[in-house]
């Protein structure tokens, strides 16, 4: 048992202010067990989000240190404890009071991408033949526990504050996640460029590296979807072709 | 009259895990309107954790299965004491539901052939669950949620119900507010499913998130809806116990599966010291036949190891209290020894166990495929529910339905891992499509607007008292304390009338509670208002428990160490009467000739 000080940011919506709050801390814990044995003992109405405590459900994210991170999958001997460890909530979202923000964008940006439309089943008895190397790189995608990690380190969202014309880097995840689907016969491109905003993105890479399920947004999700838009829509040989053929 | 919003709907589901989400896309696809309501955000319900996979007798990878098989495996792991209509009814639709998943999207790891595989688990004579490495519960729940958002139910998000209401005798929907802003909220409907899940929280060391407080059962019961089974807790053999800030954590069954064995501190497979009578025919002999089961040798019999969850909790509780166990209170469970007959092992626990490698290195800093993990028992599901007809899934209050792990009666004594993410599936559809005929052939009755009055009083109190009452947090943990230690894995009736003491205790500082702040996002007052689900529950947990004077399944009487053929006769049902909780017998229903056969038959 030693003592840590924890600087955690507290408001109501409006405003704020970090505030210290000192508490003692033991081997193995993370830094949501010292949230709450905060709000137990010091401060009863903290507003944290959490559920599983167990790094599987994706509520209790948060900016550690400014890191943004899992507060259930921080381990405090990670941190340097001689000083503070700052918490406080993820920027790229509306606060609603102290820790905790209004994802709620996420939901209805989510309700807009095209659902999953698959093939005719593949056997008389109405079930599909896939081999695992097909499905591997999608399960990687499948992974995602929406914790919103990377929406909210990504500079579209966070800086630039264009929730209306990119959906970021999960639901770039997402789409990917459909379109690479073995089964999958919609097209998503036209969107993806128009109304989603890929071309926003433009590979910084700082979402594949906070996300704690370690899927690599960039490289294995974005990076493809961009190309296959490029390819539709930016080749120079296919636009000679059209202006030709006009077609 | 305190000032709230209202919504109307013919369904409304409370609870949006795997059962909520299933119930709420059948009951859209029929046409009817659909309100879902959910103590967290869409998505992050305890289904998530939910790891080694779904039981449905496919037959893909071993085809000598069938629902025959999976049906009298599903009766035996529960002692005899399950609704067979509902393990009937179960073992024959899990595959189709488990091969719908599929149709929306959902991605199992493949055979060699392109079909869905299937892996061993406990008490499943065949490999028989699908699943996705260690994630199957994400899988799952994702694919409902991504499915379900495009079937127009209307979601209220980080929502908690205080009340059912009720008039005439019939559901009429339910009371609450909205975690985030605090506002009260009245959900009208003709029909109400309850998925809430399970009581997990009621103990100190759980494998449960926080919302696990058992509001599904508490609010039926307090609404004169009956509850069953409910001294049946299953205590997973495997959490982690070390750190003890993660003391309780689950650790998949599916290791178990892959080939990993338990060990006492003296190095021994103790699991072949004591084998059940009921399951001597389908064990190992050796550890070399044990291995090959898991290895898919359709000529082997499975390891001890993967006997059921009750029999393997107490083998491993015996071996610490006999002072054989690991350095923090557990047992071994080590998977890194499969290198002995596999090369490239390491990679092999990476790609099977992807999440147990991430949790312990993550939380313990240690590496499985190196070295052994500790290992011992953990809360982690309720058998016991709200008793439900078997193919409605309607409870005994009209217009209130229960689905998943609230209800009762599929698991009996003791379930099987992998059936419940298959209950959820197969009961989720079935009371979603009940759920909406009734709805359909009734009218909304009126809202009696005292139930409302005294359910927002009764929430307000605590902020009344402020400062000058008791924080609810130390009140939770001291009850979970108690739980733990009286009415845990081992019980007593000196010890459990001791706990039915502490909870009246527990009771009284309850109604003594004070709230600092306001109604909004306030950690404070939710769990002021998860206490008294969790005190209801508790009490349930422990007077079925005390009456109950045998040992069955999940149940182990110290004082009354084997099993019982009359008790075998019984299911105990809770009841709110005037004068309490009351428990009473009922007679199990009895197997209709063509079941009984099958049970025969597979002895």
């Amino acid at each position: 048992m030693s003592q840590a000080t924890f600087r955690i940011w507290r408001s109501n919506g409006e405003g704020g202010a970090f505030q210290d709050y000192k508490t003692e801390v033991s081997e193995g814990m993370v830094v949501l067990d010292a949230v709450h044995k905060i709000q137990a003992e010091q401060a009863g109405d903290m507003a944290v989000r959490w559920n599983c405590k167990a790094g599987k459900c994706g509520s209790c994210s948060a900016e550690i240190n400014g890191n943004p991170r899992l507060m259930c999958m921080t381990r405090l001997n990670e941190l340097p404890m001689e000083e503070p460890v700052t918490v406080e909530p993820m920027h790229a979202f509306p606060l609603i009071k102290d820790l905790v923000t209004d994802v709620s964008w996420n939901y209805e940006v989510k309700k807009k991408i095209k659902k999953f439309k698959p093939r005719a089943p593949d056997a008389p008895d109405g079930t599909w033949r896939m081999q695992q190397v097909d499905v591997d790189r999608v399960q990687e995608f499948r992974k995602c526990i929406e914790c919103y990690l990377c929406q909210d380190v990504c500079h579209v969202l966070r800086e630039h504050d264009k929730h209306d014309v990119f959906i970021g880097p999960r639901f770039l995840v997402y789409t990917a996640a459909l379109e690479m689907h073995p089964l999958d016969t919609e097209n998503r491109l036209q969107e993806l460029k128009d109304d989603h905003g890929v071309g926003y993105c433009n590979i910084t890479t700082c979402c594949r590296q906070v996300c704690p399920e370690g899927i690599t947004i960039t490289e294995n999700a974005i990076i493809p979807l961009k190309e296959r838009v490029c390819d539709e829509y930016y080749d120079p040989l296919k636009k000679l072709f059209r202006m030709f053929t006009g077609k | 009259m305190p000032e709230y919003r209202e919504y109307t709907y013919d369904v409304l589901i409370v609870g949006a895990g795997g059962a909520g989400l299933r119930a709420a896309i059948e009951a859209a696809a029929s046409g009817v309107t659909v309100g879902v309501v959910t103590k967290s955000l869409l998505g992050k319900a305890h289904t998530v954790m939910a790891e080694g996979g779904v039981a449905a007798a496919m037959a893909n990878v071993d085809d000598r299965d069938n629902w025959k098989v999976h049906f009298s495996d599903t009766m035996r792991g529960g002692q005899y004491l399950n609704n067979c209509r509902m393990a009937e009814l179960h073992a024959r639709e899990a595959p189709d539901r488990v091969r719908e998943l599929e149709s929306w999207g959902a991605l199992f790891d493949r055979t060699k052939d392109g079909k869905i595989l299937q892996r061993n688990f406990g008490g499943h004579r065949y490999p028989r669950l699908a699943h996705v490495g260690d994630r199957t519960g994400l899988e799952m729940i994702r694919t409902l949620q991504d499915h379900g958002i495009h079937q127009g139910m209307e979601v209220h998000m980080e929502c908690t119900i205080l009340t059912l209401l009720t008039s005439g005798g019939r559901i009429t929907g339910a009371f609450g507010y909205d975690r985030e802003r605090g506002h009260f909220m009245l959900w009208k409907a003709k029909a109400v499913v309850l998925c809430t899940g399970g009581i997990g929280r009621a103990f100190k060391i759980s494998s449960n998130s926080w919302e696990y407080t058992g509001d599904g059962h508490s609010l039926a019961y307090h609404a004169g809806a009956e509850l069953m089974d409910m001294e049946f807790v299953q205590f997973h053999p495997t959490g982690m116990v070390w750190p003890p800030s993660v003391a309780g954590i689950l650790v998949t069954e599916g290791v178990r599966g892959e080939g990993g064995v338990l060990r006492n501190s003296e190095g021994r497979r103790f699991m072949f010291d004591d084998i059940p009578d009921l399951y001597k025919n389908q064990t190992a002999d050796s550890e070399e036949e044990g291995w090959r089961y898991t290895q898919g040798d359709k000529n082997a019999r499975r390891p001890p190891e993967l006997l059921t969850r009750d029999h393997v909790a107490r083998c491993i509780n015996r071996e610490v209290k006999a002072g054989r166990g690991s350095p923090h209170g557990g047992v071994f469970l080590d998977i890194a020894w499969i290198k002995q007959h596999i090369p490239t092992a390491e990679e092999h626990i990476k790609k099977k166990l992807p999440s147990m490698y991430h949790q312990f290195k993550q939380l313990a800093d240690i590496d499985i495929t190196k070295v052994p993990m500790e290992v011992g028992p953990t809360t982690h599901y309720m058998m016991g529910g709200v008793r439900v007809d078997g193919d409605t899934q309607m409870s005994t209050l009209p217009g209130l339905f229960a689905a998943g792990e609230c209800a009762a009666g599929l698991h009996g004594a003791n379930r099987l891992g992998g059936n419940s993410l298959s209950d959820l599936l197969v009961f989720g559809k079935r009371a979603g499509q009940y759920a909406a005929e009734f709805a359909r052939a009734h009218s909304a009755e009126s809202i009696d607007a005292a139930q409302i009055d005294a359910a927002a009083a009764r929430s307000m109190e605590a902020f009344n008292r402020g400062a000058k009452g008791e924080r609810p947090y130390q009140i939770q943990y001291d009850l979970q304390e108690k739980m733990q230690e009286l009415v845990g894995i081992v019980r007593m009736e000196s010890e459990m009338k001791q706990a039915l003491e502490v909870i009246e205790k527990l009771h009284v500082r309850e109604a003594n509670v004070g709230i600092d702040g306001n109604r909004q996002y306030n950690n404070g007052w939710h769990t002021a208002m998860d206490l008294r689900h969790l005190l209801t529950v508790s009490e349930a947990i422990t007077r079925a428990a005390i009456l109950r004077q045998e040992s069955r399944g999940a149940q182990f009487r110290e004082d009354f160490q084997s099993k019982d053929p009359e008790w075998g006769k019984y299911n105990l049902v809770i009841k709110k009467t005037d004068s309490g909780m009351a428990v009473e017998k009922r007679p199990v229903p009895e197997l209709p000739v063509e079941l009984k056969q099958i049970v025969e038959e597979m002895k």
